[in-house]
């Protein structure tokens, strides 16, 4: 009976058969145009998966056990079978959360989610006021998004969740955020921004400041009980205390990506071939690529620290996230940019640094929301207005 | 019935562990919340 | 040094001579290290990190109490008090629930 228990990160090292839960995003399709969007979306990908394809996979998620999909895109409810695909998922037990902008969350909306146990959905959100927020998704976003929490609260729905990315100019509404959660009976989520897709081309701009980090760090000690991160700031660690959660890069190792045409990446923020594994189309679907790929085997391979190992802090931050470093150009085994010592040193310029795979973006100005235009002919199928057709609110 | 003179073997408990202020036998247990990985929405 | 399975946060001791089971909504899958459960309800997850453990879960619903699910795992008296507080954890969470 002798067992000597390893730190959780040496466990999960070796990989698991299964992810612990993953991330899917079912469309590129979006109404809107954040600057910071992590899969550059906007317009549909005319190969994104069809129903039928995507039940095939919820079923293969069903046989590994995975027990969870956080299902987002750019807007997974534009898609038609949005709501079928839910209910598949909880009916071949795996748990659905949903993230959305609101555009959908109307009053019937809302009482379905009421009536189902094994779906939450979470609101993004990324200023408590309409000028921040606005400035960053886009003109009319915030209306949608206050107006969908108001259904949901109307409705009962308790605990849905509130997502926030932090940035250099919401880092001060953190206690707004927070009141606004109260007054909605919702739960609030804050996020690390990564320079991940559109986020590469407003890092500069928007990443916060080393005194914000600080602030944002004391702030989760002092108020962040009941405030959920995703275990996206585990690199703050090396502040001295951990914040709940894993506090380790689950990338290729507990977590991955599903994306809207099947391809399977290590994670939502490392969209780019360095970090794709494989396709839910090739052979042997996907569990054979978190079983077999040669990407996900490179990263559940021990990681040694690199520059980082003699650090003191490397055993709390594990040298930061993988996806912040390769898409400002640093170098995978050393300080992530946003090191708390410092040591991410100065960075390369971001026009030169790796760009996102494929760019789904609308055509028209960057944080602009997409008017709602019923009935406008599309030019190519990826053109498509997503909500054409849809009637108003 | 297990062999109860036996007593080579441990589970130990000591070893590496940093948390030294955890009761022992929660270490056997650790529970975080599903949003508590890195790397989803 | 608490006794009888007493948790951190004071919950009542664990039983060990009563029968326990898995939470229906409970999803459990064994791993290489021990267990990972879900509870889908709570949305918590706990890790077991013994595989003696996760054979003691295993032996819940055929034993008539965690004590004789502990031996028939191989969990000796000298152990007998870990396990305990380690069930006192899961019950606290629900994810084990007594049997009736």
């Amino acid at each position: 009976m002798t067992t000597s228990l390893l730190p959780l990160a040496e466990q999960f090292q070796h990989g698991l058969d299964s992810p612990i839960c993953l991330t899917w995003e079912l469309t590129y399709a979006c109404n809107l145009a954040c600057v910071h969007c992590l899969s550059s979306s906007g317009r549909r990908d005319p190969r994104e998966l069809s129903t039928g394809e995507c039940k095939a996979v919820i079923d293969e998620l069903e046989r590994m056990q995975v027990f969870y999909v956080n299902i987002g895109g750019g807007e997974p409810t534009v898609r038609p079978d949005f709501w079928e695909l839910v209910d598949y998922a909880t009916a071949h037990h795996v748990g659905v959360k949903f993230s959305t902008n609101g555009v959908r969350i109307t009053r019937a909306a809302a009482a379905r989610l009421k009536g189902s146990d094994y779906v939450d959905v979470q609101v993004s959100l990324d200023g408590a006021t309409r000028e921040v927020n606005d400035a960053v998704r886009g003109s009319g976003s915030y209306a949608t998004a206050l107006r969908a929490m108001q259904n949901l609260a109307d409705a009962g729905v308790a605990g849905f969740k509130i997502s926030v990315v932090v940035t250099r100019h919401n880092v001060s509404q953190l206690g707004d955020f927070k009141a606004i959660a109260d007054r909605f009976g919702a739960q609030l989520r804050i996020t690390r921004l990564r320079p991940s897709g559109r986020g590469a081309d407003t890092w500069d701009q928007l990443h916060p400041t080393d005194a914000q980090q600080r602030e944002l760090y004391e702030w989760l000690l002092d108020h962040g009980e009941n405030v959920l991160t995703g275990d996206s700031f585990f690199h703050l660690a090396a502040y001295g205390q951990k914040l709940p959660g894993l506090n380790l890069c689950g990338a290729g190792r507990v977590v991955c990506l599903i994306d809207p045409v099947g391809d399977v990446y290590a994670c939502p923020f490392a969209i780019h071939d360095s970090f794709l594994a494989g396709n839910v189309r090739d052979d042997g679907g996907f569990s054979r690529v978190w079983r077999s790929s040669r990407l996900f085997a490179d990263l559940r391979r021990p990681q040694n620290g690199g520059a980082c190992r003699s650090c003191s802090a490397f055993d709390s931050c594990r040298g930061g996230c993988m996806a912040a470093k390769f898409f400002t150009g640093l170098p995978l085994d050393g300080p992530d940019p946003e090191c708390v010592r410092g040591l991410g040193g100065p960075l390369p310029a971001l026009s030169s640094g790796p760009r996102p795979s494929a760019d789904h973006s609308h055509r028209s100005l960057h944080g602009t929301a997409v008017p709602i235009s019923i009935g406008r002919r599309p030019d190519r199928a990826c053109d498509e207005n997503p909500l054409t057709g849809f009637s108003a609110l | 019935m297990p062999d109860q003179s036996d007593h080579t073997s441990a589970v130990d408990q000591s070893g590496d562990q940093s948390s030294d202020n955890l009761v022992e036998g929660m270490l056997l247990v650790e529970e975080v919340s599903i949003d508590g990985m890195c790397g989803v929405y | 040094m608490s006794t009888n399975g007493v948790t951190d946060t004071g919950a009542p001791p664990f039983n060990l001579d009563v029968a326990w089971r898995l939470h229906p909504q409970v999803s459990m899958r064994p791993e290489r290290f021990g267990a990972l459960l879900y509870h889908f309800g709570t949305r918590r997850l706990s890790f077991v990190r013994t595989p003696t453990l996760l054979s003691v879960l295993e032996q819940l619903p055929a034993q008539r109490s965690a004590r004789a699910a502990c031996m028939a795992a191989g969990v000796d008296s000298d152990h007998m008090q870990e396990y305990a507080k380690a069930l006192a954890t899961l019950a606290a969470s629900s994810m084990i629930c007594e049997r009736p």
